[in-house]
């Protein structure tokens, strides 16, 4: 496959799967804001969303605080916002759009359809009210994206490389997502407070309703960090992510007959620390630390997947 | 209805009623109610939508991905018409080709006086770089796009050459299959001759001009300038239906005079390109050092015979509007033939004889620009304002060797859905002609109909719209028993 689709192709599974996310971010914030608004707390949360989404630099070159209104623009509509919902799908679309034979109808039509949308979305549909049922349309249409691409693409190069994109994001996300609120993890941590936080944190993955599945039994950190870390059950754990894109750079190399780089190493390495991981000890050495060290390796793959497959060609 | 629409002849209605390919069509016509007709345009549309078959027009304000207007009522050509057009068509393709290997070469034509040698050296179609170089297969134009238009039943005339980078081809294809859905028992009462292999002669041809440092299989790329420019959507088309590579100058590298292309394997070596950039792009060390479009060194690897161009560099002599009125002397000179199809008798400005009743005659003639193409610069002078045959009168004293001049053909009509029904519209047809070992010419090409009443202006970017092109592998539908009056079935 030449190396700008596969590269194209990467980048519409991370910036679809981004779009979705930051909707999934939006959606929780705006909730527990409306909740701690009792205790005068409500611009924390929008202040951790917007550490969570790392554009915080960014933001504040623009507006003077972190508030509902301001964040909700930045994460939506900003322009100069690489992690914004608009310019996401844009990009996702803008890479879809010169890769077109690589994709299938399905794909191309959800994704095209969503566009074709936000191109003429009024300013109303994120005021307010309005808000969750934007967010919840965000994730339906990133959903029925996934969905057509699961669906309908043979499963050879380009579906891996969507895969790779999407799963790349997606652990990004969860291990920013329980950075921001590591300290609520902490073994002291308890309270109503956090008992929200907790629910919030596990509805941001979609992952309560798992979390009783899995466990029966009332929120603990200690559990949580252990669903969202280390549990392959849970298909936005970093455990979870990573075995995909591990499982999915083996198998690009399988189809081009063994050919392993760098990139194949380190995939390993990442899975074999989570597969093999114990959260008691995570715990121990500190949750912070083990997150960054996670955020930075799976930067570091990236750049190597990149180097091997899209740059090393010439 | 304006007076070239009144004199022109109508492909449908001859003199003496309906001629025979078009009979079932117009028993067809006199059945369907327009309300059909309106929802089936309405299908069509959406048909085209979906599959995303736009035009991409940048620059211009409005919808950058345009479609174009799709008539429904298919242009119908006989067999026995077809037989003598593709046999001009080949005629005069081989001696474009024969002359662009001489003017590359040997330059007989020139030293025998049959062509003047200032309009080929000093023309911005001239590729210097090409000289004394035989690329492989000794073809230029692989695939060559040939304007025709019909002034009667028996007249058709050559309106000028494309063999650079004709497009248009996915629309005889994709017009094919829309027809083929909406239409299925009209199609079947008629004996279409098929236009699906034109994908499979395409890479046949370009396989067939492989570079000699080609052994085995030769990998087939198509080189196009991006989502940015107009023909897009057929370049994707195009590589997909031949399973190529859809390429941009980026994703190519020349080393040591080889091409590869970048993929996620590794390096992987080209050995033919179908390219869909124009020269000037092709490879900043050789022609404008400012592209980004092409890729550095590829006229080195092509010039070392490890890659072959399809079309070659330097093509554009051969089309150019200024050597056009020569091409029948090709003919003549190269194959000792008489032209098959002839040309449309032209007035080059530069000349002073031809200016000088050129000038006098602005309100007759259509003036084009010799380096304009989609219908860009041009001077229909019976429907020009008197303002804009003055401003073209002192355009063509301030640079006549950039200006020549045809009379005005009353160009044949066909039947087309407009607003208020059913009225003839001017057509023209560009068939597409492959040349590699051996000249391969599809039945059938793209026909272009002028949407507005009277006016002969058939391009895309101008308005235009396309139809259907079938060529019948017999004289026209049998009648069915009773007549074709008497049908009942009028569903279609």
């Amino acid at each position: 496959m030449l190396s700008r689709t596969a590269d194209s192709l990467f980048w519409l599974g991370r910036y679809t799967e981004r779009a979705g996310n930051v909707a999934r971010g939006l959606a929780v914030a705006s909730h527990m804001a409306a909740l701690s608004a009792r205790l005068g707390s409500e611009g924390e949360e929008w202040r951790s969303l917007l550490d969570a989404s790392g554009g915080e630099a960014g933001f504040y070159r623009k507006y003077p605080a972190p508030t509902q209104d301001a964040v909700v623009h930045w994460l939506v509509y900003d322009p100069g916002n690489p992690s914004g919902i608009i310019p996401c799908i844009e990009a996702a679309r803008r890479n879809a759009r010169t890769v077109r034979t690589a994709l299938t109808v399905d794909m191309w039509e959800a994704l095209n359809d969503t566009w074709n949308r936000l191109r003429d979305l009024a300013p109303e549909a994120t005021e307010g009210g309005n808000l969750p049922e934007f967010l919840g349309w965000v994730r339906e249409r990133v959903t029925l994206f996934n969905g057509a691409a699961h669906d309908t693409m043979l499963r050879d190069e380009a579906w891996r490389f969507v895969q790779l994109g999407t799963m790349l994001e997606r652990a990004d996300n969860t291990a920013r997502l329980l950075d921001v609120k590591h300290h609520l993890l902490a073994p002291a941590a308890d309270g109503t407070v956090d008992y929200m936080q907790w629910q919030a944190i596990l509805r941001s993955v979609s992952a309560l309703r798992s979390y009783q599945w899995i466990y029966r039994d009332r929120l603990e950190p200690r559990r949580i960090a252990e669903l969202m870390i280390l549990r392959p059950e849970l298909p936005r754990s970093l455990m979870a992510c990573h075995a995909q894109v591990a499982e999915t750079l083996d198998a690009i190399a399988t189809g081009q007959g063994g050919r392993r780089g760098e990139c194949h190493r380190m995939a390993g390495e990442l899975q074999a620390r989570l597969r093999f991981g114990r959260i008691d000890a995570i715990l121990a050495a500190g949750l912070h630390a083990f997150l960054t060290d996670m955020i930075i390796r799976a930067a570091d793959l990236g750049t190597e997947i990149e180097r091997f497959y899209i740059q090393a060609a010439g | 209805m304006s007076q070239t629409a009144t004199a022109a002849f109508n492909e449908m209605h001859g003199a003496d009623g309906v001629r025979a390919p078009y009979a079932d069509i117009a028993c067809w016509l006199r059945a369907t109610p327009r309300e059909q007709l309106d929802r089936k345009r309405r299908e069509a549309e959406l048909l085209f939508r979906r599959i995303g078959i736009t035009f991409a027009v940048y620059g211009e304000g409005g919808d950058p991905e345009r479609l174009i207007p799709f008539d429904l009522i298919p242009r119908i050509i006989a067999r026995s018409e077809w037989e003598r057009l593709a046999a001009g068509l080949r005629q005069r393709v081989r001696a474009l080709n024969a002359f662009l290997a001489d003017i590359y070469g040997a330059r007989e034509i020139l030293r025998a006086g049959r062509v003047p040698e200032s309009l080929v050296v000093g023309n911005e179609g001239f590729r210097a770089e090409m000289m004394h170089f035989v690329p492989p297969g000794g073809i230029y134009t692989h695939v060559c796009g040939i304007d025709l238009v019909r002034t009667a039943a028996d007249q058709f005339y050559v309106l000028e050459d494309n063999c650079r980078t004709p497009s248009g081809v996915s629309y005889m294809l994709e017009n094919r299959g829309a027809m083929l859905r909406l239409f299925p028992r009209l199609c079947a009462r008629h004996k279409l001759a098929p236009v699906s292999r034109y994908p499979e002669e395409l890479l046949a041809t370009l396989k067939a001009v492989a570079p000699p440092a080609c052994k085995g299989e030769p990998t087939v790329v198509l080189l196009t300038p991006g989502p940015y420019n107009s023909a897009y959507y057929e370049h994707c088309f195009l590589a997909d239906e031949m399973g190529v590579e859809v390429v941009e100058g980026a994703d190519l590298l020349v080393q040591d005079k080889v091409v590869f292309m970048r993929t996620t394997a590794g390096p992987k070596r080209v050995d033919v390109i179908y390219r869909r950039i124009d020269d000037d792009f092709l490879d900043p060390e050789c022609f404008r050092p400012d592209s980004l479009l092409g890729v550095p060194g590829l006229m080195a690897a092509y010039r070392a015979g490890n890659v072959a161009l399809a079309n070659a560099p330097g093509c554009g002599i051969a089309d150019d509007k200024a050597i056009y009125p020569y091409v029948p002397e090709m003919v003549r000179f190269y194959l000792g033939e008489e032209p098959l199809i002839a040309n449309v008798p032209t007035w080059l400005c530069e000349r002073d004889e031809d200016r000088k009743y050129v000038l006098s005659n602005l309100d007759k003639l259509v003036l084009k620009l010799t380096r304009g193409s989609g219908g860009y610069g041009m001077l229909v002078g019976p429907h020009a304002t008197a303002a804009q045959r003055e401003a073209f009168r002192a355009r063509i004293l301030a640079r006549p060797a950039d200006y020549i001049a045809q009379p005005t053909l009353a160009l044949s009509t066909c039947p087309t859905v407009v607003e208020q029904g059913i009225a003839p519209r001017h057509v023209d047809l560009r068939p597409f002609i492959l040349s590699g070992k051996e000249i391969r010419i599809i039945p059938g090409g793209l026909t272009r109909v002028a949407l507005r009443e009277g006016s002969l202006v058939v391009n895309s970017s101008q308005g235009g719209g396309t139809k259907d092109t079938w060529v019948l592998e017999d004289e026209g539908p049998a009648e069915p028993p009773g007549g074709f009056a008497q049908r009942q079935d009028q569903a279609c």
